[in-house]
């Protein structure tokens, strides 16, 4: 069938099962927009591209379908390299679509004329530059193939508009199918070594101190099933990573929450003890292992993850398992089941762990009338929206506490940003999950100084009536910033105080078209919450005005051994 | 004899003959700050896809997250690293030396040593090339020195896997 290539761009997005495209148009991308009216796909149109980028993240994460992005040439396509990195770092498939002067003007500085896949190799899993109009269908379908499959992530196409502006010539093509094996350096592996699985099995009976380490591939591979019945199986406690908070449910025994910086007294403890760490989709993440020499110094390591670059980048395992978390999780509990031993008695290992649990609780200030507590915003909030809650973060202080003080019942309920840190996520990621998941309450956990990043975004929510809801956790200051220059640079405050009177966000919000609110005490805490949860025809935003000084603890300072964890001062208190 | 040749390591990358696979590749290394010390790539038989030989000056340990990274980029079909003991390593080299009539003979001593061959003679500078082992490349290249050289290229080293490698 003869077509032009814009069509075959929509008509290729819609093969995908493309429902939504996160954009803003200009010059380079304009022909693609035109037939976008005619087509299946909902258009969100943002007021910033960086906002495209993290909505088609948050769209991705909560549903598990990638999440595509369209923007112009030049400004549109730099917008949008933050997304890009964030989606690397975190493995995100998405799908981002730029737009690229005529390919007669590469390369002569012409008007928005910017090299985005020389930008963007370093932070895309795969780029392609597309100069003719009959390659695009095979092009699209392999970019969403590539983002989708192995360890997912971000994929970049740049089209150049000669070939899908009708006018001109280069546009015309013919429209074939596309081929599923057209990419011969590229094959994920995605079942296990049967040798290696025995290996591992064999570890695993032999422990004494195992720990499940599990990571956000848990999550990718959709594993979560399969993680619970390992774990079950084997009593093994779980360790979840930021990136896989909700992976293992919160409320399970076995489960020990969030290690690394910020994690709990247990969950970090348990690794630095095991004599075993069976680590799932992770990556030894310095903010997880501290002082890589110091970390979990005891324990033999297997470590399964599609990825090969990750086994033994950072700590060489006893085993390295390539393949995919769920498919290897199952080979590994039917290898177990097979042997049909007792599991090994491992009651020792729990007792000291329940004994840690119940001696280094999380802990803040509850009994003094001082000002209002963030962590106590966050509990409120747990305790008053649905279990099955989306949640985004920003990045701070308030990002930790959320990953600490919510309980993640279920998997893909739980959006931030980890690998990259990107202040700003959470208003547009939160938009992106809203979209996806439109039957699901969706909160943003957001910080003062990140809200201020992206927060034009909510004029996008409002005019789409996406009704997401933002609690900002507003100490004025650029907070975790603050608290490391309160704990490792003597008091000395440089550049971290933010305003308490600037912006007005509750005139903000409403100008923005949401419902404002504000809240001082914590008698408003409650029904503000239950306010905002009756609001289902556009975004709310709530000001909690928290503690300018709480920080955030148990902390292991930057490049310590988590053996040094610092806990809060108050557990004396106690 | 090179101080930093126990360093120097040679990789074999098969890739896809596309615009920018190069740059991909060399991407990965300078963002490690490690130097690529040379470099040939040419198409195989089969058009479709290029043979790059790599040699790069890294300590083990980094090399092996690098071809691991290498091989993540979707357009490398396959890549290993070659020892020496292993493989047939060949480089070329051709260069104009400033050769007055009275010093050609010279020049021509050398040229018969090191069984390299004369690619043309001008007034005074001859042009000469050489194919072999990069280290007796090299040495040619350095003796061809003292004559002073107008230009010279080297081909970067490619190399291949020895026949007893295809046997076992
Ligand atoms: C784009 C970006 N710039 C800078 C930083 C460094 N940074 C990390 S946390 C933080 C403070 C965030 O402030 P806020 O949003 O108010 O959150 P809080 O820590 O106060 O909860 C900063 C500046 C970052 N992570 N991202
Ligand atoms: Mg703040």
């Amino acid at each position: 069938m003869k077509m032009t290539g814009s069509q075959a761009l929509m008509k290729s997005l819609e093969l995908q099962g493309v429902e939504v495209v996160f954009g803003l148009p200009g010059g380079a991308i304009l022909p693609a927009y035109d037939p976008l009216i005619d087509s299946s796909l909902r258009h969100i149109l943002v007021r910033h591209e960086q906002g495209a980028g993290h909505m088609a993240e948050g769209y991705a994460q909560a549903t598990g379908r990638p999440g595509v992005a369209m923007v112009t040439s030049g400004p549109g396509a730099t917008n949008i390299v933050t997304p890009l990195c964030n989606a690397y770092m975190d493995s995100v498939p998405i799908v981002v679509i730029t737009g690229q002067v005529p390919y007669a003007a590469v390369g002569t500085d012409a008007f928005q004329e910017c090299d985005i896949t020389g930008i963007t190799h370093a932070i895309t899993k795969h780029n392609f530059l597309v100069s003719e109009a009959q390659e695009l269908p095979q092009i699209i379908h392999d970019a969403f193939y590539i983002a989708t499959t192995g360890r997912p992530g971000p994929v970049l196409v740049d089209v150049t508009k000669c070939i899908i502006d009708p006018n001109n010539p280069r546009s015309e093509m013919t429209w074939r199918e596309p081929s599923e094996h057209n990419l011969p350096g590229y094959n994920p592996k995605l079942k296990g070594d049967p040798e290696l699985i025995r290996q591992a099995v064999e570890l695993i009976s032999a422990s004494e101190r195992p720990v499940l380490y599990s990571g956000g591939g848990i999550l990718k591979a959709r594993a979560a099933e399969a993680l619970k019945a390992l774990a079950e199986l084997t009593q093994i406690p779980v360790v979840t990573t930021l990136m896989n908070r909700g992976g293992f449910p919160d409320d399970h025994p076995l489960c020990l929450g969030m290690p690394g910086m910020h994690g709990n007294y247990t969950s970090v403890t348990a690794m630095q003890r095991a004599d075993l760490l069976i680590a799932l989709g992770v990556r030894f993440d310095d903010r997880v292992t501290g002082k890589v020499s110091g970390f979990a110094p005891q324990a033999k390591v297997i470590h399964v993850d599609i990825d090969p670059a990750e086994l033994g980048k950072v700590r060489r395992p006893e085993v390295a398992i390539q393949g995919d978390c769920r498919i290897v999780i199952e080979s590994l509990i039917e290898q177990l089941k097979d042997l049909g031993q007792e599991p090994k008695d491992r009651n020792q290992w729990l007792h000291t762990i329940r004994q840690w649990q119940k001696e280094h609780p999380l802990v803040y200030d509850t009994w003094s009338d001082g000002p209002l507590k963030p962590q106590l915003v966050l509990e409120k909030l747990r305790d008053n929206t649905p279990d099955d809650t989306i949640v985004t973060a920003g990045v701070g202080q308030h990002q930790m506490w959320a990953s600490q003080y919510w309980k993640f019942n279920y998997p893909y309920t739980w959006i931030n940003s980890g690998g990259l840190g990107t202040m700003g996520f959470a208003v547009p990621a939160a938009i992106g999950a809203k979209v996806g998941r439109p039957d699901k309450m969706v909160w943003a956990v957001d910080g003062d100084g990140c809200f201020q990043m992206t927060a034009q975004e909510l004029v996008t929510a409002a005019a789409e009536q996406i009704p997401v809801k933002i609690a900002i956790l507003n100490n004025a200051y650029l907070g975790m910033v603050r608290q490391w220059q309160e704990m490792f640079y003597a008091e000395r405050y440089s550049e971290v105080y933010l305003s308490a009177e600037l912006p007005n966000y509750s005139q903000w919000a409403e100008a923005m078209g949401c419902v404002a609110m504000r809240v001082d005490t914590p008698e408003e805490v409650e029904p503000a919450i239950s306010k905002a949860n009756e609001i289902d025809d556009r975004p709310v935003v709530i000001d909690f005005r928290v503690d300018p000084v709480e920080k955030v603890f148990p902390m292991v300072p930057a490049g310590a051994s988590n053996d040094d964890i610092v806990e809060s001062p108050l557990r004396n208190n106690l | 004899m090179n101080a930093s040749a126990g360093k120097h390591h040679t990789l074999v990358v098969l890739v896809e003959n596309k615009a920018g696979v190069l740059a991909r590749i060399a991407g990965l290394f300078s963002r490690r700050g490690f130097n690529i010390v040379s470099l040939a790539v040419a198409p195989t038989d089969d058009e479709l896809f290029s043979r790059i030989t790599i040699v790069v000056d890294v300590k083990s340990a980094p090399l092996e997250q690098i071809v691991k990274q290498l091989d993540k980029l979707v357009n490398v079909v396959r890549i290993h690293e070659m020892s020496p003991e292993s493989s047939v390593e060949r480089e070329l080299v051709v260069a104009t030396v400033q050769a007055s009539p009275e010093i050609r003979g010279q020049v021509m001593d050398l040229v018969r040593i090191f069984e390299a061959r004369v690619l043309n003679v001008g007034t005074n500078a001859m042009m000469v090339s050489l194919s072999g082992t990069p280290r007796r490349v090299g040495d040619f290249a350095r003796l061809l020195r003292s004559y002073g050289i107008i230009e010279l290229q080297r081909s970067g080293k490619v190399a291949l896997d020895a026949l007893e490698q295809l046997d076992a």
